[in-house]
């Protein structure tokens, strides 16, 4: 009977999510000009839940101080209260209302993320690009240390680096970024690689381009359908790097809020069959897939096939 | 021809024929009410232009379609089996073991991990038809009928390892490992020299009547198709044009399309009288070039002068695109210069100045590649008058604008389109005005047409030659297609194996006596006689 239940909930959310996407996109078509209306309309009904949840995200991500109904570390009531009227969600191990715990822990930990990768992808492309087009010597000396340091586990090198250079935000970011940013330099090299043998790669250069409107003009706009889903993915990994430093407590640093701290500071309630301690986790679930929605609908549209 | 109402003889029937292909959510016809009848061991040439759905309908004969496409109507039926509702295990025992199918390039269509044997034995194994052993054995002779070299041992090679025109010529010998009833030929020769052409040809032919093979023949070459075929059908946009035996539809052709294709052939530009030509725009001096140790071009010299044509023709592996290479810095010569109006040009291109860059353009072969398929074309063909000329704004669109009308293009509909909104011809003009945007004294064109149909293609050739006398431009003109040198040339540079063995005016080249080199590939050029196959190999193993 449990089991139809369970079954019955999830079909329940999906069904859910569809209508929700299904109206959002309705909206967008309705507000957008005509020519972007154009796109939404035929976009999946996947793609634009995944853009409205993406979209709520954002906004609670900024608007995170207007609409907490406390402040971000602020102790507020007993240890561990059930949800009420007052503790929507109740509150956490020291007390934190857990309502406005989640609400800035998106904008910490989602932001964050996004920072991170937005680095890493910066870095990893234009030094894998650079690679590919130069060549010779400038490829080696980047690809074999790449290669050196994809060759130490990432979880590890990061937790040394960490140890090292201090836990503080900035060098959270540096170091996820320089760990993530090997991955995506191999990428956009090899992508680059196949492109950059190509006629017009050798007509821009007869033109005498320079290197640098070789890479962003020529080249970019051409290897972006891999790195975009690559970005969506690397999102999430980052995401779940800076959760899983959090759990070990070397991510961000308390009291700010962050839901993979959250997950850790509450795990205790879990053997009492509380649920509040998987809503953090359920959080980072939800961005992941919905980024993930997005990105298949770009991939799926810039490679061109048909279903 | 064979009697056409003697039903026991009748191989395939197809009777209106609707193909549908899926583009944006829409289904569009490609095929449009196609009749078609098949006699045994008769040969049908299908002949068009891309597009034209000639290969859709040869695979459609196979009760096949490519993905996206579909049979909307109509019938095929295939010695009394109904091909287009068989079941899948059905057809699949009768393809390749009835109904063979070859391929355009079979460098593509090869496994490359497998030995040449192998993958002759799976068909007639897996059909059950031979065992292991007999097929082997069976291979051994029909690659001796196709007269491909050491017969016994070339099937232990691997594909990379034989060249392209034997590589055809042991794809036919494995479709024919099952004896099909009928083989489907999808432009075999389009990828071939025109000298591996020839041996590709007479091996398919022989093979063909020695078996009493039905097939279909489908090129966008008439003089191929008059050689092989006993009747041609003509199509055009999925609708049939005209149907009939081959040396009726030769001579006397009804409709005014076909007589158009036919028309083609015959461009051929006003003679250039030989004025003082002046100091060469462009001379390659004793150049010897090659990568690594290997060298390609070996001590080449020739001349380029404005307002001139030079054809330099020759095999795949004559160095012609190498030349090309060396005289836009691609790749630095090992000996020699090249000079640009007199004066010596650094040899790598990077070190060449802005204007050195300018004056000598390019244009390719593929303009699919050739065309950065993100930039729309008021970029790509702005870029070159922005860098070059350092024109913005409205100063620079005007010139886009010009540019497109000198190619014929209507502006206001093309400028914001994206390479892939073009067809073929379009993409190969927008490459013409991307080098003429540099307004250079000198353009290379690498095989231009050789990819185009020859409607398209005889179109490119009037232009290039209008915008050469109207901006007195000099030309490289690379190909391997005598036609185009006889439309276009005003001088030809014969080219072999890195060498020059002839070169001088057009008409000179035409006429006798010639270098044996230059004699063999003038004799291998298809003619649109029917008996010209036969004669030729007769006079050639005359001539021993």
């Amino acid at each position: 009977m449990s089991t139809l239940i369970s079954i019955l909930w999830f079909a329940v959310a999906v069904v859910g999510a569809m209508a929700l996407g299904w109206l959002f996109r309705a909206l967008v078509v309705a507000v957008l000009p005509q020519r972007r209306a154009h796109e939404m309309r035929k976009a999946p009904l996947t793609a634009s839940f995944g853009i409205l949840v993406i979209l709520v995200y954002v906004l609670v991500a900024v608007f995170a101080p207007v609409i907490a109904p406390f402040g971000e570390s602020e102790v507020v009531g007993g240890e561990f209260l059930p949800w009420d009227s007052t503790y929507l969600l109740g509150t956490d191990n020291l007390g934190r209302d857990m309502l406005t715990r989640m609400i800035y822990g998106a904008r910490n930990t989602v932001g964050i993320a996004f920072i991170i990768t937005a680095l890493a992808f910066f870095v990893g492309t234009v030094l894998g690009l650079l690679a590919a087009v130069v060549g010779g010597w400038l490829d080696q000396g980047l690809s074999r240390s790449v290669d050196v340091l994809m060759a130490i586990p990432s979880l590890i090198f990061s937790l040394l680096l960490l140890t090292i250079f201090g836990t503080s935000v900035l060098s959270l970011v540096l170091v996820i970024a320089t760990v993530d940013a090997t991955r995506v330099f191999r990428l956009a090299r090899s992508v680059a690689q196949g492109i950059v043998v190509m006629d017009y790669i050798e007509a821009a250069r007869l033109r005498g381009e320079g290197k640098w409107r070789l890479i962003t003009r020529e080249i970019l706009p051409n290897a972006m359908a891999p790195l975009v889903a690559e970005f969506g993915l690397r999102f999430c990994f980052v995401f779940l790097a800076i959760s899983g430093l959090s759990f070990l407590g070397l991510g961000i640093q308390p009291p700010t809020a962050d839901w993979g701290g959250m997950v850790r500071d509450n795990a205790t309630l879990i053997t009492f069959g509380d649920l509040t301690p998987f809503l953090p986790a359920g959080a980072i679930a939800l961005l992941t897939v919905a980024v993930n929605f997005v990105v298949d609908w770009q991939l799926h549209k810039s490679s061109g096939l048909k279903e | 021809m064979a009697d056409q109402n003697n039903a026991q003889d009748r191989l395939l029937t197809i009777r209106n024929l609707w193909i549908e292909g899926q583009s944006e959510d829409k289904w569009s016809p490609i095929i449009k009410g196609v009749d078609l009848d098949l006699n045994r061991g008769e040969v049908l040439g299908l002949i068009g232009e891309s597009g034209a759905g000639k290969s859709t309908l040869g695979l459609a004969a196979m009760g096949f379609t490519r993905d996206g496409c579909r049979i909307s109507d109509g019938t095929v039926e295939f010695d009394g089996i109904d091909l287009r509702n068989a079941q899948a295990g059905e057809r699949r025992a009768l393809l390749g073991k009835r109904i063979a199918y070859v391929a355009q390039s079979a460098a593509a269509s090869f496994n490359p991990a497998h030995k040449l044997i192998d993958q002759y034995s799976e068909a007639p194994v897996v059909h059950g038809v031979m065992s292991k052993q007999q097929a082997e054995t069976d291979a051994t002779s029909l690659y001796e009928q196709m007269q491909l070299p050491d017969p016994g041992q070339i099937g232990f090679r691997y594909p990379h390892q034989v060249s392209g025109g034997q590589l055809q010529r042991a794809m036919t010998a494995m479709a024919m490992a099952c004896r099909p009833d009928l083989i489907i030929f999808d432009e075999p020769t389009t990828a071939l020299d025109v000298t591996t052409q020839i041996e590709v040809l007479a091996a398919i032919r022989n093979i063909v009547k020695e078996f009493n093979t039905a097939a279909i023949y489908i090129t966008h070459d008439l003089a191929v198709v008059a050689q092989m075929a006993d009747r041609i059908k003509v199509l055009l946009k999925g609708e049939e044009v005209e149907e009939a035996d081959t040396r009726t539809m030769l001579s006397s052709p009804q409709e005014d399309y076909t007589k158009s294709l036919w028309a083609v052939r015959s461009y051929a530009r006003a003679e250039q009288e030989e004025t003082d030509k002046g100091t060469p725009v462009v001379s390659v001096r004793n150049v010897t070039a090659g990568y690594g140790d290997a060298i390609v071009l070996d001590d080449v010299s020739f001349d380029f002068y404005q307002g001139r044509t030079v054809a330099v023709v020759g095999e795949s592996g004559s160095g012609k695109s190498t030349a090309a290479r060396v005289i836009t810095g691609l790749l630095p010569p090992k000996k020699g210069e090249v000079l640009f109006d007199g004066k010596v040009m650094p040899a790598d291109y990077r070190s060449r100045d802005r204007d050195q860059l300018r004056q000598v353009q390019m244009i390719y072969q593929m303009a699919d590649t050739a065309l950065n398929p993100k930039l729309r074309l008021r970029e790509l063909i702005g870029r070159p008058a922005q860098m070059y000329l350092g024109l913005k704004g409205k100063a620079l669109e005007e010139r886009v604008r010009s540019l497109l009308d000198l190619i014929e293009l209507e502006p206001d509909q093309y400028i914001d389109r994206l390479p892939s909104e073009l067809s073929g011809g379009q993409k190969q003009r927008i490459g013409i005005a991307r080098a003429l945007a540099a307004e250079p004294k000198f353009i290379i064109c690498d095989e231009v047409t050789s990819a185009l149909d020859q409607l398209v293609a005889e179109g490119i050739l009037r232009l290039l030659d209008n915008l050469q006398s109207e901006f007195n431009l000099g030309y490289m003109f690379i190909t391997h297609d005598l036609a185009t040198v006889r439309a276009i040339a005003d001088d030809v540079v014969v080219m072999q194996q890195g060498r020059v063995v002839e070169q001088g005016r057009k008409a000179a080249m035409f006429q006798p006596p010639h270098h044996p080199y230059t004699e063999l590939l003038l004799s291998s050029v298809p003619e649109m006689d029917p008996d010209w196959l036969s004669e030729l190999l007769k006079s050639r193993a005359a001539a021993g």
